[in-house]
């Protein structure tokens, strides 16, 4: 996996970054060395590893580019697991082996315009009409989404109310292309450029009554559920993103020299590098648990929401210190570090913010148990 | 067609800790190192599963086992072929400090006459010792024909010979080898459209260099066999033929570098400071 991203991605990087670019040569080779469906079913097409395995592989991507990394994490965590754990066994064999291959992409998509953290309030619809779903409404900043290798989308709605306050939720499949759905690229993003981001108009979309993912009304824990397993998948690519920091700012300091000596043997600068190794052992360690957790079948959703939210804040502090070790040069595209500079900054908001992160862990430590 | 590759693992280059002498001066010590194939090696297994599959039907048309001798963790390293596609390997336990060329050679010679392959594709040198010597050698005991520094391979006569192509000094030799035999592979093996089975089409282009190692592929690694013996096992002559008194690292560069002005400059720094002519 280093090989891979060593020299099929570090080469091209600079270039993708800098013209926001998605590169498909690039997933196709990613497909087929099994980046999609890691944790999925061998009869799918999926390599039926463990969540461990996983996040060690979405890690040595993220170590060359936190962009591609979030390619494979949103690819089988929100495209491909969902379908795993909820889906009928029509549409696993519909979907499943060309998505685990990476011919074609699936994304999922809860984020709108009035519905970010508080995901529970979205308004984009989908009505029941004459055996066929009918939707209408929009979706923003949704991964994998738009390129045209992107074949299906996993759509969160409102199929209906229970009671004024209550909706119902479902998820229901819709694949690209279907008229009345309208998927355009989101560009001018600081962070992940090499990633596909897009915003999603249903115009009156219409699909068939089947598409509906698991059982109506069970959207909202489908979402739940898919997120508990994708925070490992972030953590994971924060974790490599900080390694792949660490490792540009202490080559960096052992080769610049300043006051006839280099600069790794001043103290201020090598009690940064140990603390950002400490850091990332640390986060190393408590990803690690919460991967074993779940692969065992134990509770593992504080541990991910930990993970989560300690490896993409750590990120944080390694990719300020790094820069700083760099100095000016730092700070100029070449020298690489500025991109994890960046790259860091929708790590602390995808897949639920820091604060959310917050919220979950002081419910699960009870705090609002009084 | 059946196809035996040995594989050694090397000292990883790039890595940070390199390769020290003990004190006393009688051997080199591998503490700390990180290990990886030789990379004509992997070209090696590279070739072989060319060699062996439709690639355009995703279809296996031969066995191709691996084997290494070496100390107990070269498993790993067997293990990674495996992932590449390899369908099983042999490891012959012995001390790295024992083993030289001839005794490697004659190993292998033991392990050919019990597994009785059509061909043995080997890197031409490894690049720790960079001995290029035991394809020359098991070729010569085994007493089979032999293409050294093979670039590309084409079959034909229904895979019973090799049309090869050998990059030398001088130029490139053409060569037909009949089956049994033993190749060693140079750099270029790997290139797109170096080697031709007759099964995968002709216009198949490969990516360039080795595969990666699949997920699957390395699923499926962990249930394919690796038989362990202990060299004395194989029967072979293990007394080394060479013996090492003494190493000594090379003199550490004193590495500064001066920029020049001019080409004139140049020669004359190179004529009068460092007085290369
Ligand atoms: C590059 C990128 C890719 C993405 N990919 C996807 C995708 O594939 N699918 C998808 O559905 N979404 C995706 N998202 C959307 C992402 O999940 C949302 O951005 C995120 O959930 C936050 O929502 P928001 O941006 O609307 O922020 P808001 O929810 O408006 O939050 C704004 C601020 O308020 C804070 N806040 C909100 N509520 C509370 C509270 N109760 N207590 C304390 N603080 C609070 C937040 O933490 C944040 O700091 C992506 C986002 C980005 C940037």
């Amino acid at each position: 996996m280093r090989d891979f991203a060593e020299q099929e991605i570090a080469p091209v990087i600079q270039a993708l970054d800098q013209n926001e670019e998605f590169s498909i040569p690039i997933v196709n080779k990613m497909g087929q060395i099994g980046l999609f469906g890691i944790t999925a079913p061998p009869e799918y097409g999926g390599a039926g590893m463990d969540y461990l395995a996983y996040c060690i592989a979405v890690e040595e991507i993220a170590r060359i580019d936190v962009g591609h990394a979030i390619t494979v994490a949103a690819g089988n965590s929100l495209g491909i697991m969902p379908i795993v754990s909820f889906g009928n066994e029509s549409q696993k064999q519909q979907w499943l082996p060309r998505l685990c291959k990476g011919e074609i992409l699936a994304s999922f998509a809860l984020t709108e315009p009035d519905a970010g953290s508080d995901a529970g309030a979205s308004h984009t619809n989908a009505r029941l009409k004459d055996g066929r779903w009918v939707i209408n409404g929009s979706k923003l900043f949704i991964t994998n989404s738009t390129s045209s290798i992107a074949g299906l989308c996993i759509v969160q709605l409102v199929t209906g109310n229970r009671s004024s306050r209550n909706k119902e939720i479902s998820c229901i499949l819709v694949p690209n292309g279907t008229p009345g759905f309208i998927a355009k690229k989101m560009s001018g993003k600081m962070v992940w450029r090499s990633s596909d981001t897009g915003e999603l108009f249903f115009d009156n979309c219409e699909v068939p009554e089947a598409n509906l993912l698991g059982k109506r009304g069970e959207g909202f824990h489908q979402m739940l559920h898919t997120l508990d397993g994708g925070r490992l998948a972030i953590a994971a690519t924060s974790l490599g993103g900080s390694q792949g920091a660490f490792e540009l700012a202490l080559r960096y300091a052992k080769e610049r020299r300043q006051f006839g000596r280099p600069i790794s043997t001043f103290q201020a600068i090598s009690f940064k590098l140990a603390d950002m190794a400490t850091g990332i052992e640390a986060g190393r360690a408590l990803l690690y648990k919460a991967c074993r957790l779940k692969d065992n079948g134990r509770p593992f959703e504080k541990q991910s929401a930990m993970a989560k939210l300690f490896c993409s804040e750590l990120m944080g502090r390694v990719v300020d210190q790094a820069v700083q070790i760099f100095g000016g040069y730092g700070l100029l595209r070449e020298y690489q570090i500025e991109r994890f500079y960046r790259d860091y900054k929708a790590l602390t908001i995808g897949e639920g913010t820091s604060e959310i992160q917050r919220i979950v862990i002081s419910r699960k430590i009870g705090c609002f148990d009084v | 067609m059946k196809i035996l590759v040995p594989l050694k693992r090397v000292c990883d280059p790039d890595n940070a800790n390199k390769v020290k002498v003990s004190g006393d001066g009688k051997a080199v010590t591998s503490e700390g190192l990180e290990w990886k194939p030789n990379p004509f090696d992997e070209y090696a297994v590279e070739a072989a599963l060319r060699l062996n599959e439709n690639a355009a039907k995703n279809e296996k048309l031969g066995e191709i086992v691996v084997c290494s001798i070496g100390v107990a963790d070269v498993a790993q390293t067997i293990r990674q072929a495996l992932a590449m596609g390899a369908d099983r390997g042999i490891l012959v336990t012995a001390d790295d400090g024992a083993l030289e060329s001839t005794v490697v050679a004659r190993a292998l010679k033991a392990l050919v006459e019990k597994e009785k392959p059509d061909l043995v594709l080997m890197g031409k040198q490894t690049v720790d010792g960079d001995s290029n010597a035991v394809g020359q050698m098991l070729a010569e005991m085994l007493g089979w024909p032999m293409a050294t520094f093979v670039a590309s391979i084409s079959t034909s006569d229904g895979g019973k010979s090799l049309n090869v192509k050998r990059e030398v000094d001088m130029g490139v030799v053409t060569l037909k080898v009949t089956t049994p035999a033993v190749v060693t592979v140079d750099l270029r093996i790997v290139s797109p459209e170096a080697v031709k089975n007759g099964a995968t089409p002709d216009s198949h282009k490969y990516n360039e260099g080795p595969r990666y190692a699949s997920l699957k592929g390395i699923m499926q690694a962990k249930k394919k066999k690796i038989d362990q013996l202990e060299l004395p096992a194989l029967g072979s002559d293990a007394t080394p033929a060479t013996t090492y008194p003494r190493f000594e690292l090379p003199p550490a560069r004193s590495g500064s570098c001066t920029f020049v002005e001019s080409v004139d400059a140049l020669v004359d720094k190179l004529k009068n400071q460092a007085k290369a002519f």
